[in-house]
Parts: C-alpha cells; structure tokens; sequence
C-alpha cells in the first residue's frame, strides 16, 4: 500500500460522490434503506412493557439495537458490487485504465466513496432511533437502553467494519463477475455472513461485553484488510479490459 | 488493376524489422535460454519474467531463447516465475559488443524423488530465489574471430564477466557474436517495438511486430477488423502485457513494473470515448486530471476544451452530448496529461465531415507542437492525410513506410492514354517509345503504359501517337492511393490463406 497517491484516490472518491448524487434512484433508495430497518428496532422497543426488568429488560432490546448492524452490512453491497463491473458494462473502465491510477488506489477509492454515505446514513439511524427511544420510549426502557454500554459501543464501532466487510466482498464480486445483475445479487448475498456474529450475540451464544465487542472488531477488521489485499490481487487489468486471463 | 509488385509475405519493407530492433537494442545482448517446460511441462508453462537491475525487461516462454539488449556495464539479472518463485540475482559485468548467454531451469525434479518439487516450493516461500537455477552458458570462446557476415567475436575468460561482489562464482560464460550496435543515424524513437507478440491462448492477436516511431511522428496503424490494432496500442499502453518479445513507449522499457510511468506520459483515446454520462464535461475532465495527479487542472482542461472548440459545453451533461461532441470531450481528454505519446484509436469514427475534420486539423496541430500520434483508423483518406508514415497490420506487420513510398514499392508507375480513335498498330508504337517497359489496353482507344519515369515519357507518347495519326484526348499518369496499397497487401493475404 506504500506509494499510493491520496490525489488520485480523492478524484475517484469525488466522483463517485457526484455520480451518487446525480442518480436519484441511488439517493432515494439509500436513504429510504435505513428507515426501513428502524421501523422494526423502534416497535419492538416501543412494545417492551416498563414492568419488565434486570436481565429480561437487557434481552429484549439487544436484538433491536444489533439488527441495526444489518443495515451498514447489507446497504453498501449493491454500490459496490457495481463498481468495477458497472464501470465495465459502461464502457468507462479501459480509459480509466489507460491513467496512471494504481489498482489499489481505484479499489481504495471506490471503497470510500461507498462506505461515506452508508456510514452517514448508517450513523443517522443510530442517532434517530436513540432519540426516538429518549424521547418516546419509557423512561425506565429509555435508560436501560442509555446504560447498555457494550451493545451501543458495539453498534458505533462495528458499523464501519460491517460496512467494510459488505463492501469488500461486493468488489470482490464485481472484479470477477461479467454482468452487474449477478454481481449485485451474489454481492448482497456474499454480505451476511458477519450477520452470523450478531446473532450470536442476539441468541445469548455469546454475551455482548466490550472485549466481545472489540474481539469481533479486531478480527473484522483483519479480515477486511486481508480481502482487500485479496480483491487488489484480483484486479486483472488484462482480463478486465479484454475478457482474457493475462497469459 | 495496373500491373503490380509483390510485396514478401513477412510484408516488411527493407530493414524496417531490423531498424525497430536495433532501436530497442544497445550495445550488448543478454541471451537467455530457457530449458524444459515449466510448471508442469506443459506446452503453455507459465511464462517468465526475465528482471535486468529490477525492471522486467522481457518474458521467457518454455524452451525458448530470447535476446534482451543491455547497456554495457554492470547488470544484475534475475528470472522469476511468480513473486515468490524466482532464480538468484546474477551480477553480470557486459562490456560493449558483447552478447552473453545464460541458460534457466526449474530446479531439477528427478522422477523418483515427487517431494523434491514440494520441497523447493515450500522452501521457496522463506528463500524465494530457490526456484529457478540461472547458470551462464559453460562454453568459452578463444581468440577473436570474425564470422561471416563480418561480425567480430569477442573472447571472454571464464568469469570474466562476473562482478567482483558476485556471491557466487559464475564458471564460464559464452560470448557469442557481436551484438548490433545503434545506428548513428536513428534518433531517439518515441516508440520501438521489437519482434511483439500477443496471443490469447491458442488465438494470436499479432504475431513479431517490429517497428518504431518518432517523437514528433504521426503515425498511421491500419488493418482490417481483427488484424490486432487495438490489441496493440492496449499493449503498447501497458494495458495488456505482451505473450514475448520488447519495446520502449516514449523512452520507458514496456514491462508490468513500468506500467504506471508508461501511462503517466502517454495518452490513449479508444475507440469508444467512455464518458460519465451524468457528470458535466468538465466534470469528467476534472475526474481524469485528478488520475493524472495534476495540480491546478482548471487552465489545463480549459485549454483542452478550446483546443476541441467545446468550451461553451463545458457545463453540458456528457449524457446530453451527442456521438461527435463526446468523441471531442474524449480527445480533450487525451490532452490534459500534456503526453509524449498519444494513442487514438479510431478518433472520427461517428463524426461528421465537419466534425471529423476538426479532428484532422487537431492533430495537424499538435503534430507541429511535436506530440507523437499513433493513429489507428480504417479511413485510408484520413491516414493518407495526416500520417507520415503508415503500417498495414494483419495480424503481422505487413508494411510499414510513408504512403508515396509505400506506392511506389508496391506498384509501377505507369500512364494512362485515351485517344479518339483505336490505334493502328499499339504494339509496334508503344515498343518503339524509350521508357515504356510495358503496355495493355483497358478498352477501345484506351491504353495503360507502364513506365519508369513518367515526366519524361509523356511527351515522346505524345509525340509518337500524333506521328502515327492519332488524336490524343488525354494522357495522364496513374494515381495510386493509400487504399490500393491496402487492398492490394490485404488482398495478398487472402491468397495466402485460401486453401
């Protein structure tokens, strides 16, 4: 990763951004995305009756604070599953090829400009929902929910990382596939398996502590680290541009 | 059809193979041969990279021998399979003239002992130099000769062309011939290509192209649909890596690690402009000048949008654009990186006569501010016009020359003669005129005369033709174009290939 250009992967992240923007489909859908998994967190913490208490209280707002994790895992899939082959379909990605841009940095690149408005987006639901459980819930819900430290910081530290996962894996998919359709599909597919984590945690497998929280956070993120390094090496500058595997 | 020269098969004027060549080579060769098959001995083992000084300077295919060009001095060379499977650095000292062999194997894997293969593999990933012994040649010449085409051989003592802080001791070392030496006339080219080959497994894009370009040059590549020229200017961008032989682009030795420096000094234009249909134009140059890394690109891009006359679109959505204006935003592209070289790939293709020659006066333009242009094009009117040379690819190089020459070398010249009234007896006048090797009628009162100086001939024909009491209508001399110079090659080429 030594001797990328910053210069080259903030072009690529400007105009990811401004393609985003000017597509309103992709606005609408992104945005609209996150309300619908607050729909369910917000009900079930709404239905948790204040006489519930201790340990029961704890478990039955854990499950809707966690299935917000979904929507960094799952939303930024589609984005970057386009990505590369989007770009290839298009018929931008040979001159995008002829520049002096390194692999890395247009895979860096592209990564960031997805992971901006899912974490955005992702970071607002966290902020709507625990305003909507302050302000509406509870006041005894409301505070269990404020005083559940390890599932909140849980919440805030593993979103990127979900993010990171969902988006690496949908690259992946896009360096390799020939058509956006099925990239886009096996790409959101390709993203649940962190999911399995959180229901771990849901079901009571695992108890949510914050060294659980930072545990499955270190090994995310080498994870990650290690799929991009994999995705990198399978970006085929030849194949990409011809069809055929360099020789 | 006027009486023709046949052009050789290999399609190559004179000397253009061996000038391109000479071009991409220095004073000494490195020769390396490759023994056994690689990976498995297949018939398609993966092919090597031959690494001089750290660059990758060329590929080694199974059993082949390949001739890489050295700068005389001091060389440190390697052969590598994949990153970790690699042969240790030989330290070479090649003095000028000298052409040096060393021979590359896959460590032996004697057929009894499986696990020794598993062994250097495994092995291979602590120590990666392992895999592939490289070993000089163990022949020695003694005492200088001179072979038969007056080349001088050198006499080398074993070792002597190792450096002293070698590691290990090199036994012997074959100097085998002189090796070509640059031609004092060839100035720095732009681009050299020499003996390039590009297959897709069994299929052959374009086979031993050889040929150079100069800075400056616009530089005409034609052929028909399939002949391998887009395939070629993706190569020669570092796009693509090519199946064997070498070039340099715009000074840099083509080679996977050079990929980003070639493409940082030469511009490539396809075919298709592939523009972001929901950015502005000036949007989507901006984007490409930030991939070039440029500081301030607002002048720049201004300039290259006046330079296409697309300043007043500069706010316009690409996806509002029609064909001809997206082709001149994708030419305005090409000139943002200031390149030593552009690619264009079918640059009129969709535009209309005005628009196209816009274009045309574009790259009159900026071969007078000596930008090297590697045109690819079917029009043969637009490559007449603006290329100082032309080569006529399919899928071998099968000329390459300026048009006039090109015309001359494969047609005679001859002259056309109408009169009004068939002639007597064409025969014995046409013969008796000095300077008219051959003659044949195209029809009544029709006659085409090959000649070799056609100023001169008109007019004794003239005269000889009114003596005999003809009325001469017109006399002229044939005109030949680029494209009879094209359909006639591409027209030899079926032949060839017919059953």
């Amino acid at each position: 990763m030594i001797g990328l250009d910053a210069r080259r992967i903030r072009a690529v992240v400007r105009k990811e951004l401004r393609d985003f923007r000017r597509k309103r489909s992709i606005v609408v859908t992104m945005c609209v995305l996150p309300l619908l998994f607050l729909v369910e967190p917000v009900i079930t913490i709404f239905l948790v009756t204040p006489t519930t208490s201790g340990v029961a209280l704890q478990k039955s707002f854990i499950l809707p604070l966690l299935y917000l994790l979904l929507m960094p895992t799952i939303m930024p899939s589609t984005l970057a599953a386009y990505s590369v082959v989007g770009e290839r379909e298009q018929g931008t990605l040979e001159p995008l090829l002829t520049t002096p841009i390194r692999q890395q940095e247009f895979l860096l690149g592209k990564a960031t400009s997805v992971m901006i408005p899912t974490l955005t987006l992702s970071y607002v639901a966290f902020a709507l929902f625990l305003a909507a459980v302050r302000l509406l819930a509870a006041p005894v819900v409301a505070s269990a929910v404020f005083h559940d430290s390890p599932t909140i910081f849980a919440l805030f530290l593993l979103a990127p990382l979900m993010a990171g996962w969902g988006i690496v894996v949908g690259m992946a998919v896009s360096v390799r596939a020939t058509e956006v359709r099925v990239a886009q599909q096996l790409g959101v597919l390709a993203s649940f398996p962190p999911v399995v984590g959180i229901i771990l945690l849901a079901v009571g497998v695992v108890s949510p502590t914050v060294s659980v929280a930072l545990e499955f956070a270190a090994g995310l993120l080498v994870v990650d680290v290690l799929l991009l390094r994999f995705v990198s090496g399978m970006f085929d500058r030849e194949r990409l541009v011809t069809g055929a595997k360099a020789v | 059809m006027c009486p023709s020269i046949s052009v050789p098969r290999d399609g190559m004027l004179p000397d253009s193979r061996s000038e391109a060549c000479n071009a991409v080579s220095a004073a000494s060769i490195l020769r390396l041969a490759r023994q056994g098959g690689g990976a498995g001995n297949t018939h398609n083992g993966r092919v090597w990279q031959v690494v001089i000084d750290g660059s990758v300077v060329g590929s080694l295919p199974s059993n082949e021998t390949v001739d890489l060009p050295v700068d005389a001095g001091h060389h440190d060379v390697q052969v590598t399979s994949m990153r970790f499977l690699r042969s240790p650095k030989e330290s070479l000292e090649v003095k000028e003239g000298q052409v040096v062999g060393l021979s590359c194997r896959r460590r032996p894997r004697h057929p009894f002992i499986v696990q020794r293969s598993i062994f250097f593999l495994v092995a291979s990933l602590f120590k990666h130099d392992l895999w592939i012994s490289l070993t000089p040649e163990d022949t020695v010449e003694t005492g200088p000769e001179t072979d038969g085409n007056g080349n001088r051989r050198q006499t080398v003592a074993a070792g002597a062309l190792r450096s002293p802080d070698s590691a290990t001791a090199i036994t012997s070392v074959k100097e085998i011939t002189s090796a070509p030496t640059l031609d004092a006339k060839a100035g720095p080219a732009a681009l050299a290509v020499c003996q390039l080959t590009k297959r897709f497994g069994q299929r052959t894009a374009f086979s031993e192209v050889s040929f150079e370009v100069a800075y400056g040059e616009v530089f005409g590549f034609l052929g028909p649909n399939g002949a391998g020229k887009t395939t070629t200017v993706r190569t020669l961008g570092s796009l693509i890596a090519p199946t064997s032989g070498s070039a340099t682009v715009a000074g840099i030795p083509l080679s996977p690690q050079n990929g980003v420096e070639i493409r940082q000094h030469v511009a490539i234009m396809p075919e298709a402009p592939g523009l972001y249909l929901r950015l502005t134009v000036t949007e989507n140059l901006e984007y490409f000048a930030g991939l070039y890394g440029l500081h301030n690109p607002g002048p720049r891009i201004g300039k290259a949008l006046d330079a296409v006359n697309l300043a007043d679109r500069a706010g316009d959505l690409c996806g509002g654009l029609s064909k001809g204006l997206r082709q001149r935003v994708g030419l305005a592209r090409t000139l943002l990186s200031d390149p030593a070289v552009m690619f264009l790939d079918e640059p009129t293709s969709g535009l209309d006569p005005v628009a196209a020659r816009e274009v045309h006066n574009l790259i009159l333009e900026l071969r007078q501010q000596g930008v090297t242009i590697f045109l690819t094009t079917h029009r043969l009117d637009e490559a007449e016009k603006l290329c100082d040379r032309v080569a006529i690819m399919n899928t071998t190089l099968r000329t390459v020359g300026t048009p006039a020459g090109l015309r001359d070398q494969l047609f005679k010249k001859s002259l056309v003669v109408t009169t009004a009234e068939p002639v007597r007896d064409p025969e014995w006048l046409f013969t008796s005129i000095k300077g008219v090797d051959s003659w044949h009628a195209e029809g009544p009162g029709s006659y085409v005369l090959s000649v070799s100086e056609p100023r001169a001939v008109a007019p004794e024909v003239v005269r000889g033709l009114v003596n005999a009491g003809a009325d001469v209508l017109t006399i002229g001399e044939t005109q030949h174009s680029l494209e009879d110079v094209y359909l006639e090659l591409i027209a030899q080429d079926v032949e060839a290939h017919k059953p």
